[in-house]
């Protein structure tokens, strides 16, 4: 039973690719009051599928064929003659041969979007459906091939997964071959089961449907038969399926990245594309970018670079060969391939949708060294330093990030520096997007670092300051990270230090403070230390609050949140009034156990928290007892 | 007749010998005649056709006796269950080409599909719906354009598109 809160929530929920289909499709030609040919030709043949009995229907049905029907007239014509509605009408009768000859031809018009609604409009899917239930083998291969067209917008999906279409589906999956030997009967009745599946899995409701049918066991089986006109549907629908976390669990642990490897090196374009995609989708996960290099996926990747003619191909191995690349080892193997400069060529003349992976795969590969300098001997910075003045907030967060990377390298960050890259980065963080501004900072932090004369450089920047102070009222988490991150690095320069604070950073710092997010926490109390080092930031720190969370800070068990909280809470405990505050909270105890840390720099902080607070209880004693 | 093993053979022969055991015309001691065929078939198979159905027995009755022997019988059984796509397309041609003749013309579709528009348009002449139908499926099967349809026009048709094996009337068993 549904009701129109549920519908709406549904329609939420589905894939986004589907946008195109769900206009109300348009006739071309309104107006026209031309009949054309075809129409009278149609109109004749329906009048013996309407009223003869199934021998002058059989007939008229296989005359029809010879008409084009890949036609959008001879489509239309079927449609305004009403024989649509009598083909429909015909899959409702047990006559089989009435029914294949309408199939027959209802799968050729349904390629065209007006008739495709109209066939669900008229209840032509869920006595398709019905079908899926014949013994006639090639019955059902034909119902769901049309099934397969029909599906191509959200109603229709969600019509069939309604009417036990996806249960029927994946049966035809099941074979009754033994073993590793594939009969054609059944290889092209999955394959027409898969078509289906492959349509309907846009939908997010279909992919879980297709799971609990135990859809992934059969499609994992299929992937191991070597025929191509099968292999393509199954691993297209795999792919689609694979947004899902339990897909890509599933399609882990039933060893289907070995197969999809494997096809890598198959000789169709479209099913290499297919399988790049899904190795791109389930990249995500450690163990799956693991697989791929054990089952030697990389150079196949890396090999199809070459293959630029095909943008669709080259999106799909370009975004695998980006999420491959978070994994360390992944990065080294690329290295022997010379993965990094094929990337660099590709940066310039490419559609947005390549771009974004080549340049999200370049700064995974900055993860090391030899890559960074890689990159700049192969003039890839201008062109990456270049798109900073694009608009699309998916690339512009990739560039931010590879731009980030690359400036960890002094001599990179020069040529960055030279072609604007860091007054560029600095005003994208006047853009709308939090995903963009947060990348933004995040990749200001080395540039600042390793910039000659960064302090100059960032006054440089006209209201530059101002700015970035302000980011720090912004609502999103992963915004106040890194400008927290950003603003301690910024922080290192005196002078610039002074107009933060002129700025008000101290206040907007210490309202931050009462957070339980230890990546904000680890970056906020990095920011406090830093800015304590100017005129009386320590006290203003303590006059607004900001002491007694950060001592909260030590009960985290997170080592690195340690270690900036135990140098932010010693650069307060110059303060007396601050160190008051500390022991109050129980600072002394937590610090203590730190003391005795593997990590230097958290000793020391410690040790010289300690060291203060303590030197003032004594000073408070001697004054107390003279 | 390979397709039909020993023991289904052996079942065709036995329903035979009841058959033949019902039959009431002095023909008794060597076979059956036209009545009890069709009524066997119509019992079977449901084939209700009279025009196909005196085909089909002329087709089984190769000796043109008038009556089945038991050779006939099996073979003829045999086709219709299990024959292959080109005995079954040798079989449906000769019931249709009603005179033996080698040719299915237009006279004789027009008797094989005479009642099969249910529905007339009210201002149509009867016949002018079943001359447009045959003149349809002389164009959809007549590849040597000499109007009239011969074996290897037909098998050329059926081979494109299988649903035309009976394309004009049911004369195979239904397989439901």
């Amino acid at each position: 039973i549904f009701n129109k809160t549920s519908s709406s929530l549904e329609d939420v929920s589905e894939s986004s690719s589907e946008a195109e289909e769900d206009e109300q499709p348009v006739r071309h030609q309104e107006g026209n009051t031309d009949l054309s040919p075809e129409y009278w030709g149609v109109q004749k043949l329906a009048k013996y599928i309407k009223g003869g009995d199934p021998t002058a229907t059989v007939i008229a049905l296989c005359s029809m064929r010879d008409f084009n029907l890949s036609q959008e007239t001879c489509q239309l014509a079927i449609k305004d003659t009403g024989c649509l509605e009598v083909l429909i009408n015909l899959l409702d009768t047990e006559e089989i041969k009435c029914q294949i000859g309408s199939l027959k031809i209802l799968k050729e018009i349904s390629q065209n979007t007006l008739i495709r609604h109209a066939i669900a409009d008229l209840g032509g899917l869920e006595i398709m459906v019905k079908i899926l239930d014949s013994p006639d083998t090639h019955l059902k291969c034909l119902a769901a091939e049309t099934i397969a067209n029909v599906a191509r917008f959200q109603r229709a999906r969600k019509t069939v997964r309604q009417h036990g279409g996806i249960k029927r589906l994946v049966e035809l999956l099941e074979s009754s071959s033994t073993g590793s030997s594939y009969q054609a009967k059944d290889t092209e009745t999955a394959r027409c089961g898969a078509l289906a599946l492959w349509s309907l899995s846009k939908s997010t409701k279909s992919k879980k449907a297709i799971r609990k049918a135990g859809g992934i066991p059969l499609l994992a089986r299929w992937l191991k038969c070597s025929h191509t006109n099968i292999l393509i549907p199954v691993v297209g629908t795999l792919q689609e399926c694979a947004s899902e976390p339990s897909y890509r669990l599933a399609i882990r642990t039933e060893g289907m990245i070995e197969n999809l490897v494997k096809n890598l090196s198959s000789e169709h374009e479209e099913l290499q594309m297919h399988c790049a995609s899904a190795i791109f989708k389930c990249a995500e996960d450690e163990e799956t970018r693991d697989l791929v290099r054990k089952h030697e996926g990389l150079q196949p990747l890396s090999v199809l670079l070459e293959k630029s003619e095909n943008k669709q191909l080259l999106a799909a191995v370009t975004g695998a060969i980006w999420k491959c690349a978070i994994s360390r080892e992944n990065v080294l193997k690329f290295q022997e391939y010379k993965t990094v400069e094929t990337l660099v060529t590709l940066l310039t003349d490419q559609p947005e949708e390549v771009l974004i992976n080549v340049i999200g795969a370049l700064a995974e590969c900055c993860q090391e060294q030899e890559n960074r300098g890689t990159i700049r001997r192969c003039g890839g910075i201008a062109p990456i330093v270049k798109l900073l003045t694009a608009t699309d907030r998916a690339l512009l967060v990739n560039v931010n990030k590879a731009v980030g990377a690359s400036a960890m390298e002094p001599e990179n960050m020069t040529i960055i520096d030279s072609l604007d890259g860091v007054r560029l980065l600095w005003s994208l963080l006047k853009n709308r997007n939090p995903d963009v501004q947060a990348s933004a900072a995040w990749a200001l932090c080395p540039c600042i670092e390793n910039a000659k004369n960064s302090g100059e450089m960032v006054r440089s920047f006209v209201g530059g300051l101002e700015l970035i102070v302000n980011l720090l009222k912004s609502k999103d988490k992963e915004v106040l990270t890194s400008v927290c991150a950003a603003i301690a690095n910024i922080a290192k320069d005196e002078e610039n230090l002074a107009v933060m604070t002129d700025h008000g950073v101290v206040p907007l710092l210490s309202k931050l403070a009462n957070t339980n997010n230890n990546k904000l926490r680890r970056h906020l109390a990095e920011a406090i230390a830093h800015c304590c080092m100017w005129g009386r930031n320590r006290v203003a720190f303590g006059e607004t609050k900001a002491v007694a969370p950060l001592a909260r800070y030590l009960r985290a068990k997170d080592p690195l949140v340690h270690r900036a909280t135990a140098q932010a809470l010693y650069q307060l405990s110059e303060d007396p009034n601050n160190c008051v505050i500390m022991f109050e909270n129980g600072v002394v105890k937590l610090l203590l156990a730190m003391v005795g840390s593997t990590d230097d720099a958290l000793q020391e902080a410690a040790a010289g928290c300690i060291a203060n607070i303590r030197r003032l209880a004594l000073a408070t004693e001697k004054a107390k007892y003279g | 007749a390979r397709a039909v093993n020993k023991n289904e053979v052996e079942c065709l022969i036995s329903l035979f010998h009841t058959l033949v055991a019902k039959a009431r015309s002095h023909f008794a001691g060597a076979g059956f005649d036209r009545t009890v065929f069709r009524d066997t078939l119509y019992n079977a198979f449901g084939m209700t056709d009279d025009v196909v159905l005196d085909r089909v027995f002329s087709t089984f009755n190769r000796e043109n006796t008038g009556c089945i022997t038991v050779v006939e019988w099996v073979e003829g059984l045999a086709v219709l269950l299990r024959g292959t796509l080109e005995e079954k397309m040798k079989y449906c041609f000769d019931v249709y080409d009603l005179n033996g003749d080698g040719y299915i013309s237009r006279e004789e579709m027009f008797q094989m599909l005479k009642n099969s528009l249910l529905i007339q348009p009210a201002d149509e002449e009867p016949d002018e719906g079943i001359k447009d139908l045959v003149e349809i499926a002389l164009k959809k099967m007549d590849y040597d354009h000499d109007g009239k349809l011969s074996f290897a026009d037909f098998e050329q048709a059926v081979r494109e598109e299988n649903l035309l094996l009976e394309a004009f009337g049911p004369c195979l068993p239904d397989m439901k």
